[in-house]
């Protein structure tokens, strides 16, 4: 049984279920087609079975209850002749819906064959069902494993009622229309009727009729629907490929290959000589020659093109790519909406590709933007940013153990990460980082160590492997908008995360007293110390402000990538990139550096998607020559202030 | 002003290289190669790799203690030094192995077989049977050797003149640097640029063509080698720092913008120490990695280069001797903590096991010693020798706090 | 009279500013200059201009003979060149001492590769000497920078900056912080040194300018008020409207 047959089976059980709840009835009918023909449905051939099919189709529902079971190898023939449908340990008698008990029919195994046509029969009668679930779940199997058949019974149907419906057929029988009517004119027709399109069907529809294959020739075939020409050695067809090619088709003989040549001459050793030349020498590759040539000469091994003749052989030859339809202008049709549908296709990945890169650069700006407020305010890099990350995910991970409701623990987790983080950046501001003012190389060192030592607290307790942060189930799932464009939910939400964070801080920096206090210090701290403003309370404010939010961001995180104690590692890099690339103590700077980073890590990385690694490598590599035109970042800061 | 000799002048050279040559014997004596045998050749393998460890210490501080750079990618030309020893070791040895084998063939082998045969042997891990084009000198050991020095020097040599032309410089140099090594070691990690991916190189403690050489005794030839490899190089950083051409240096650490209107090409004599102090490095790692016996991208890990600024630190920059010191307490200490020999630390409450803790006290300790000792130990021995100096009117001014910036600090 | 620096036509604006408004000026050999204008005339930023901190948005800046061009070049190139700077505050490598501060400072090759080469030669240390003791620190060289005081630090710049032996000096507000007897000093040092080489003096303070006896440019709001002797200029009543009036 194919796959895709699977499905429909599914489909003739279901329509079984609902046939056997009606009262049962006689159809006599059906009775006497059965009774007229039961050695054939015993026995059936697939050349001569098409007529009885037909009849038994014709006989109403109870007839086509049977023949879905025949398909479905659930027809069985009891010993006194009757045909009993069998579904589990239910049986009834086929022809006069009566349920059975006790008997034990001989099941019959149609072939495949007779199960297609007895398939396509079913579906035919099914399009025009009264029922119009039983028409969409007919056209569901059509579009599944559409066959000549099919598109005969499409074209016999009566114009369905629901317009929706009818618009699947259309279409349907379009795609029909391309893969098996035998008049080019209506294929090519067709083909251009659904020009453009992106859908994987209409695509999937074009593809077996694109198909080519490689063919070498002294000259060109000319009854052959030829593709193009190869050049032997060109890009498309290496020379070896192409005499590979030759000896497919028995134009060429094999070639001597190093290793055949080494245990043919292997073979004929000799008084320690091979043809005269003496072993010792022979890993001189001349000598190897000579030696096969002197076998060859006596006529103890056959002879194998040399190389200047599988040369000669290759020149003596051109290559074509032929299709296997053998109808130009429905290949060149297909080719032309094919490229057409190619086009569409590409501005639609592009578009999938920045909603990717969108999500990518919210994860960026989430994780920079706690060191971007750090760095602007105090120069102060805080190589710890990266564990107050980790800190955040592992917060919403315990909350997670503790509260079951996965919303709940979602809503709880993320102020709480906000407060765990903000008070360890506090502790870390009052510790450390206040009696290194003015040395920001040994604030990145001391802030470092206590990166290593809040990592390894973090594997002490929680152990090495990754624990599971769970998102909330109206988070999981994606919003599809069609074959080719989706984005998951939990990146929307992330998205919405950042844009919330964005404004949150444009309001506490531009309409708090906070944010007020902030900026008189980022801008001349002796100056804000004199009005009042105490900059150590402010920096304290700042940083812890800073590393709350790195704490909310590793929760985010949390819900898309493992929790370990080295997540806050895998982000810092791209963290600090964010900050050097967007420039320093503007928000829109970070803002446009995570944008640029994500967008070109994405664009990078659908140059070769497998690769992620040297995505990266080359991302990196990007932002040192990046720096080398703007050493101040996107959005430098300005003035007489920065050049100092 | 009467000069003295060099060595004179810098009494703490003398003082280093004669610890040297003393701490080289003591460990021959002790070898069980050359010696009563009361150092297991396990123990001797990690003394010389210390010692390499050391040498690229060395190279850090004159980066980070002289020039002010603190380059978090020394680690990615240490690695280059080893990738580019390994490469030949590797190939010579499995060619050794691969000859050995197709001898027993019928007929001897082409060239052409022979590295085919090498390659399969070499590549087939990560899948691939072909020789690179970046292995095309590893059948030369002269070769490869100069490509130890140049491969690492070249890329510090574009890399800086990249950044030190754009001015970058403070913390967004460090990132930068880091940026680099990550660059590097993804590169490395990938199959198909040709070191092996994750998988490295390894065999490196197998010598070729001293095959029968037992490891007891090649351990203490590469600990003399990595000896006189510290030896020299800590000379040549000496000669490098003492004269004019430190004084400048320290003078860019200092106020770079003051030495430039002093004429000085600033950049030039960043790229002058930075290139230097790769290729130190890279001999260092050439001789630490054969040592070590394997190879991997996982060595240029981020951490690696940090952890060689924490020596430095604990040491104390600025002061060759101090990267040495620390280099050689620091990890030696953190082998002995976490090769679980330590004892357990038994509190009421909770028992302490090093080998999970180590790495919390090192941590811990490095932001002690940078908020209470920012000289590191080296600190100490000035203030043994009474050679605190300048008064600073109680204020420290390391390499991040120059003159400049004391008197913006008061503004 | 042969201009050894011509800067010409010369703008520069900060996020819209304009520090430095189509500013002319000239200098001759040995010449001595004062600039003097109020807070925000632009005196730091021309002369940032001129040794290259600073790129101009137009203009040119001319140096020497032949006129070169130094909009090219960058703050080394300038430096060797011969244009001198002192800063306002005092800046010398405080972690050593004052012999190598000196020795630094010293008109020698100034590429990586010489200067790693370079000895001290019993001529170069009788040069350190010569320029301690010209500045008053003959007893000092072994001493570390960072210990001397600010008085002797301003000194020691100058000192610096006189073993550089450039054509033309920029000072910054030389005097400031000094007691009574250093500008004494400085100004008969100043008038010195402009004996042989051309000599600009930006300063605040009117009695030291005064002491000086020279020609004065007068900025204001990035451009040449007026220009002469003090006299002259303090007759102008544009200066004093805008200047001294207050």
């Amino acid at each position: 049984m194919t796959h895709a047959a699977r499905p429909l089976i599914v489909l003739l059980l279901t329509v079984l279920t609902l046939l056997s709840a009606l009262p049962a009835a006689a159809n006599p009918a059906l009775r006497a087609v059965i009774a007229d023909n039961l050695d054939q449905i015993e026995r059936p051939s697939r050349t001569t079975v098409g007529p009885l099919i037909d009849q038994i189709a014709a006989t109403g529902p109870e007839g086509t209850a049977l023949l879905a079971a025949w398909a479905d190898r659930s027809l069985g023939l009891t010993d006194d002749r009757r045909l009993l449908i069998v579904d589990g340990d239910v049986m009834t008698d086929a022809a006069t819906g009566a349920p059975v008990s006790g008997a034990d029919p001989d099941m019959l195994r149609p072939n495949s064959g007779v199960r297609g046509l007895i398939e396509s029969a079913l579906v035919a009668s099914q399009i025009s069902d009264p029922d119009a679930a039983m028409r969409a779940q007919a056209l569901d199997s059509i579009a599944r494993a559409g066959t000549a058949d099919h598109l005969k019974a499409l074209r016999n149907a009566p114009p369905d009622p629901d317009p929706a419906l009818q618009a699947r057929r259309d279409r349907l029988q379009t795609l029909l229309t391309i893969q098996h009517d035998p008049d080019p004119a209506s294929r090519i027709a067709a083909i251009q009727a659904l020009s453009g399109d992106v859908g994987l069907d209409f695509r999937a529809a074009l593809n077996p009729l694109l198909v080519t294959r490689r063919i070498a020739a002294t000259d060109q075939p000319g009854d052959a629907n030829i593709a193009r020409e190869l050049t032997p050695g060109g890009d498309l067809l290496s020379r070896d490929a192409a005499y590979d090619l030759l000896k497919a088709q028995d134009l060429a003989q094999p070639r001597l290959t190093p290793a055949a040549q080494r245990d043919s001459l292997a073979a004929h050793i000799a008084d320690g000589k091979v043809g005269g030349v003496p072993v010792a020498t022979l890993g001189d590759p001349a000598a190897r020659d000579r030696a096969y040539d002197a076998l060859e000469a006596a006529g103890t091994v056959t002879p194998a093109a040399t190389e200047s003749e599988a040369q000669a052989a290759i020149d003596a030859h051109r290559y074509f790519e032929v299709y296997a339809e053998p109808d130009s202008d429905v290949t060149d049709a297909a080719r032309a909406a094919q490229r057409n549908a190619q086009l569409r296709l590409s501005a639609m990945k592009g578009i999938d590709l920045g909603l990717d890169a969108l999500s990518l650069a919210s994860i960026y700006f989430l994780a920079a933007i706690g060191l971007a407020i750090t760095f602007g305010v105090m120069r102060v890099i805080n190589m710890a940013h990266g564990e107050f990350i980790m800190m955040g995910a592992y917060t919403g991970y315990v909350t997670q153990t503790l509260i079951a409701d996965r919303t709940l623990s979602l809503i709880v987790a993320l102020p709480l990460a906000f407060a765990v983080t903000f008070a360890a950046g506090v502790v870390l501001y009052r510790l450390v980082i206040r009696h290194l003012a003015h040395r920001p190389l040994e604030t990145l060192l001391a802030t470092f160590g206590v990166s290593i030592a809040l990592q390894q607290i973090a594997k002490n307790v929680f152990g090495t492997q990754a624990r599971p942060l769970t998102s909330p189930a109206w988070l999981e799932g994606a919003i599809t908008v069609n074959d080719v464009i989706s984005i998951s939910t939990i990146r929307v939400a992330i998205f919405v995360l950042a844009l919330l964070f964005l404004g949150l801080f444009l309001f506490i920096m531009k309409r708090t007293r906070l944010g007020l206090e902030v900026r008189a210090v980022t801008q001349n701290p002796g100056m804000a110390a004199s009005m009042g403003i105490n900059p150590d309370r402010i920096a304290m404010m700042t940083f812890g402000l800073g590393s709350g939010i790195a704490g909310i961001a590793g929760v985010a995180i949390g819900l898309f990538a493992k929790v370990t104690s080295e997540l806050g590692q895998d982000y810092i890099v791209q963290s600090f990139m964010t900050v050097v690339v967007g420039g320093v103590g503007n928000i829109w700077g970070t803002l446009a550096g995570a944008g640029l980073i994500g967008v070109l890590s994405k664009v990078i990385e659908s140059f070769n998607p497998s690769n992620t690694l040297a995505a990266q490598t080359f991302m990196i590599l990007f932002i040192v020559i990046f720096i080398q035109f703007r050493p101040r970042g996107i959005i430098p800061q300005r003035g007489r202030a920065a050049e100092a | 002003m009467q000069r003295k000799p060099f060595i004179l002048q810098n009494p703490s050279t003398l003082i280093v290289l004669a610890g040297l040559a003393v701490f080289t014997v003591a460990v021959t004596a002790l070898s069980q190669a050359y010696g009563t045998g009361a150092l297991p050749t396990s123990m001797v393998k990690v003394l010389g790799k210390t010692l390499c460890l050391a040498l690229a210490a060395v190279a850090m501080d004159l980066v980070w203690g002289y020039l002010g750079i603190l380059s978090l990618g020394q680690m990615a030309f240490f690695a280059l030094g080893g990738y580019m020893i390994g490469q030949w070791l590797m190939y010579a040895r499995t060619e050794a192995i691969v000859a050995a084998s197709m001898a027993n063939n019928a007929i001897p082998p082409t060239p052409l077989e022979l590295q085919e045969g090498v390659a399969n042997q070499i590549f087939g891990v990560v899948g691939s049977a072909d020789l690179p084009l970046v292995w095309s000198f590893a059948h030369s050991l002269p070769l490869q050797m100069l490509l130890v020095l140049a491969v690492p020097g070249l890329l510090a040599l574009v890399f800086g003149w990249l950044a030190f032309r754009s001015r970058v410089n403070g913390v967004y140099l460090s990132i930068l640097t880091q940026a680099m090594t990550l660059a590097l070691a993804l590169w490395l990690f990938q199959n198909d640029s040709g070191f092996r991916g994750n998988n490295g190189l390894s065999g490196l403690q197998n010598i070729p063509g001293l095959d029968t050489v037992s490891q007891a005794r090649l351990s203490v030839w590469f600990l003399w080698a990595s000896a006189v490899a510290l030896g020299l190089g800590y000379l040549l950083a000496a000669w490098v720092v003492s004269g004019k051409f430190g004084s400048v240096i320290r003078a860019i650490r200092d106020d770079e913008t003051r030495v430039r209107f002093l004429g000085y090409p600033v950049e030039g004599f960043k790229l002058v120490v930075f290139t230097l102090a790769a290729m130190i490095t890279a001999i260092a790692g050439a001789l630490y990695y054969p040592q070590a016996g394997i190879i991997n991208p996982a060595e240029l890990a981020p951490i690696a280069s940090i952890y060689l600024a924490v020596w430095v630190a604990i040491g104390g920059r600025g002061r060759l001797y101090g990267a040495v010191i620390g280099a050689v307490v620091v990890s030696l200490l953190s082998s002995w903590f976490t090769g679980g020999r330590a004892p357990d630390l038994s509190l009421p409450f909770y028992t302490i096991k090093w080998v999970d803790w180590w790495l919390v006290a090192l941590g811990l300790s490095f932001v002690l010693v940078t908020l209470f000792a920012p000289r590191g130990i080296a600190g100490l021995f000035d203030w043994l020798g009474r050679a605190v100096s300048p008064r600073r009117q109680g204020r420290d001014l390391g390499p991040d706090h120059g003159a400049l910036q004391e008197q913006e600090a008061k503004a | 009279m042969s201009s050894l620096l011509e800067v010409d036509g010369v703008s520069v604006s900060f996020d819209g500013f304009r520090a430095i408004n189509n500013l002319s000026f000239n200098i001759g050999d040995a010449e001595l200059r004062a600039v003097i204008g109020p807070n925000g005339a632009g005196k730091t930023t021309f002369m940032d201009i001129v040794t290259g901190k600073t790129r101009p948005d137009e203009g040119r800046v001319l140096w020497g003979e032949p006129p070169r061009s130094l909009l090219k070049m960058n703050e080394a190139q300038i430096a060797r060149a011969g244009i001198g700077r002192k800063f306002q505050r005092p800046t010398v490598f405080e972690d050593q001492s004052v012999a190598d501060n000196l020795t630094m400072a010293l008109k020698n090759n100034r590429s990586p590769f010489a200067v790693l080469g370079w000895r001290p030669s019993s001529s170069s240390d009788e040069r350190v000497q010569e320029l301690a003791a010209e500045v008053g620190l003959a007893d000092q060289t072994g001493r570390k920078a960072g210990e001397l005081s600010h008085g002797q630090k301003q000194w020691l710049e100058i000192g610096m900056l006189l073993a550089q032996e450039p054509r033309l000096l920029l000072v910054d507000e030389p005097a400031a912080g000094m007691t009574l007897a250093e500008r004494e000093q400085t100004t008969t040092l100043l008038r010195r040194l402009a004996e042989t080489r051309a000599v600009v003096v930006v300063e605040h303070d009117m009695d030291f300018v005064r002491r000086l006896d020279c020609k004065v440019t007068v900025l204001h709001q990035g451009s040449v008020l007026a220009e002469g002797s003090l006299d002259h200029v303090t007759r102008n009543p544009d200066v004093i409207e805008v200047y001294l009036g207050r």
